[in-house]
């Protein structure tokens, strides 16, 4: 899976979990830019990415990621 | 449904919604995830859910200061939830670990008895996910001094305890951990970061067991389980194949329907009716049920049995008529997918599952959805049946007059009035949760709030039994009467078991509610009709045992002007 495809199907999770159908991500994206992104919404958030790509994310990642480029890196390396 | 939707449900608009309550949620490890999977979950099955999450570990804050939010807010129910990594860490610091969960239960008490103290709540007490620690590995379930032993106890305990608190309702948790396992219910990485015991893949599941048990506490609850027969209760067509050769026994695959026959009398035993609703000759529906040597339900385990040529929906109406209790409290089971969606289509109100194809997942699948959860049970739950029983036996007798009176008359009723006491509070609260149609005020009570009413100097209390030469209904009636100024008595309920309709019952109650008014010196009895959806039966109630009505729902009449009616109930 490229990255785009990546990035594309990410922001299909964003939507859903922001229940906001017009959310555009890229890759600098961070939570400041998200509204309703806090420490809540994080773990959702990870749980469903997880869920959608069938990976999971270490606890030092889902503490550590600082923007959706970083979290795509992961995702990219761990699907094949 | 997942995490993500019960979120979305908790922004949408609950307008229109008829059942609203209020839900406190406090606990040790984060909460705030729970709280919004309970709330959406309760959206999901037509409940406005005001929920007030507490701060994070704040339990002793909120039950300690009586000007607390958790006080001030005063909510229905009040949800404690202990994480079990907290204990943990309790224990590891202990010294005298052989009395731990001594020491954690009579913490969890404490914490029940302060809010009792300060307000009007149900408590919803989590139990504890059982984390073993593996410190002492297997050994450690005969050491005292281990973990899991006296967590273990702990649990035992919260069930022991509750016993004694009619309040007090215990949430499975330990239940989602023997179906889904530990590894899927949590995720060390979520519970380092985010303090979170349960993952949000699981709490819809988690909070599925907190809103049915509100619902229950709240009435919601099922009474009834209509049954298929072919391929539901046993293997085969009995039409086709003969009794020979239907599947059900020890052997094969027989084995699943019995034991799903099992699962189902033991509901019956409980309370909840079975009734049969097949398309068949009757006598070809019978006779496994009377003949044949494996067969686990028997004919006197129906409340009623219908098999015929009629389409399913009529016959499931004619059930429920004959009953007399709400459609949605009936559940319809049938491994036919067309029976299914006709039913649905016809009836919207009945639950209809969609059974699995293959009848060794009946079982499972059937439980999963606990639908039978309930928040009392009596002695006279398992009466239950044999009371629908003796009805159909009336309903003969009743052919064989022209006059109704006389009929009545042949049933030599004898009904008992008597103030609530204390072998009757969880009866008394049962009716008060299930009764819907014959409630003049819809006032559901505890077990707890009907002791209270018992022992307190303001209200009057009475129940009403009956008996007659079929049976004993028992307690079928239960009023309270609330002392007012100006020797004034109100009627803040009136209920009554739709069994016991059109026998006089109701003129009999109204007497002795009269006369009850009269005995201590009152000279005024107001009632009040409370409309809901489905009470529309007792609207003119008051007007007509003799009441007037007062504007605003209300009825009065001065006991001096009474006049007391014929009936043909003895008093006892």
């Amino acid at each position: 899976m490229g990255r785009t495809e990546i990035i594309e199907k990410v922001n299909t999770v964003f939507r859903d979990v922001f229940d906001d159908d017009r959310l555009l991500i890229g890759e600098q994206t961070t939570a400041a830019d998200v509204d309703g992104w806090d420490s809540l919404k994080h773990i959702s958030l990870i749980e469903a990415v997880e869920e959608a790509f069938d990976m999971r994310f270490t606890m030092l990642e889902i503490n550590g990621m600082k923007n959706v480029g970083e979290m795509i890196t992961i995702i990219e390396q761990r699907v094949v | 449904m997942n995490y993500t939707e019960l979120e979305k449900n908790c922004t949408r608009s609950t307008e229109g919604f008829v059942d609203s309550c209020t839900l406190a949620v406090l606990g040790t490890g984060a909460t705030q995830h729970l709280a919004k999977a309970v709330k959406g979950y309760a959206y999901s099955e037509g409940i406005a859910l005001d929920v007030y999450d507490a701060d994070y570990n704040q339990i002793d804050a909120q039950v300690l200061d009586p000007n607390s939010e958790l006080c001030h807010k005063s909510p229905e129910f009040t949800l404690f939830w202990l994480c079990t990594e907290k204990l943990y860490e309790e224990f590891c610091q202990s010294k005298q670990r052989s009395d731990f969960a001594d020491t954690v239960i009579q913490r969890v008490e404490r914490y029940w008895n302060l809010v009792n103290g300060k307000f009007r709540t149900n408590i919803l007490q989590c139990n504890f996910l059982q984390l073993d620690d593996r410190v002492f590995g297997n050994y450690g379930n005969k050491t005292a001094d281990s973990f899991i032993f006296q967590l273990r106890k702990l649990n035992c305990l919260l069930m022991e305890k509750c016993l004694a608190h009619r309040n007090v309702f215990l949430i499975d948790f330990c239940y989602l951990q023997e179906k889904y396992g530990i590894d899927a219910l949590r995720d060390s990485r979520m519970y380092y970061v985010a303090k979170l015991p349960i993952c949000t893949r699981m709490l819809p599941e988690a909070a599925k067991q907190v809103v049915d048990v509100i619902k229950a506490v709240r009435g919601k609850i099922k009474k009834c389980v209509i049954l298929d027969l072919d391929n539901t209760l046993w293997g085969g067509v009995i039409g086709d194949d003969g009794i020979e050769n239907i599947q059900i026994g020890e052997l094969g695959i027989g084995h699943a329907f019995t034991e799903f026959q099992m699962w189902l009398k033991e509901l019956g035993k409980r309370g909840i009716l079975l009734a049969v609703c097949s398309k068949n000759e009757e006598a070809a529906a019978r006779e496994p049920f009377e003949k044949h040597p494996e067969m686990v339900l028997r004919m006197e385990d129906f409340a009623m049995f219908v098999a015929n040529w009629e389409d399913k929906a009529s016959n499931i109406n004619y059930i429920q008529r004959t009953l007399n209790i709400g459609m949605d409290s009936m559940v319809f089971l049938d491994d036919n997918p067309f029976e299914r969606s006709l039913v649905k289509s016809m009836i919207p109100e009945i639950t209809v599952p969609d059974l699995p194809q293959d009848p060794s997942q009946y079982l499972e699948y059937i439980k999963g959805l606990n639908l039978f959860e309930t928040a009392s049970y009596s002695e006279a739950d398992r009466e239950r049946t044999r009371q629908y029983q003796e009805e159909a036996g009336r309903a003969a007798q009743q052919c064989q007059f022209s006059d109704y009176g006389e009929y009545l008359k042949s049933l030599e009723m004898t009904a008992k009035t008597e103030a609530f006491d204390s072998f009757h509070f969880s009866r008394i609260a049962q009716l008060t949760q299930r009764s819907n149609q014959f409630n003049l005020r819809t006032v559901r009570y505890t077990e707890q709030e009907i002791a209270q009413l018992a022992g307190d100097e303001r209200h009057l209390t009475r129940y009403f039994t009956l008996s007659d030469k079929f049976g004993d209904y028992g307690l079928i009636s239960v009023a309270v009467l609330d002392k007012q100024e100006d020797k004034t008595l109100f009627i803040s309920e009136w209920l009554m078991s739709c069994r016991v309709l059109k026998r006089g019952m109701e003129e009999f109650i109204m007497d002795e509610l009269i006369r009850t008014a009269r005995d201590n010196g009152f000279d005024t009895v107001v009632g009040e009709y409370l409309p809901t959806a489905k009470n529309k039966m007792v609207a003119d109630l008051y007007s007509r045992m003799g009441m007037q009505p007062a504007g605003g729902g209300r009825f009065t009449v001065q006991v001096k002007d009474y006049a007391m009616h014929q009936t043909y109930i003895r008093r006892q």
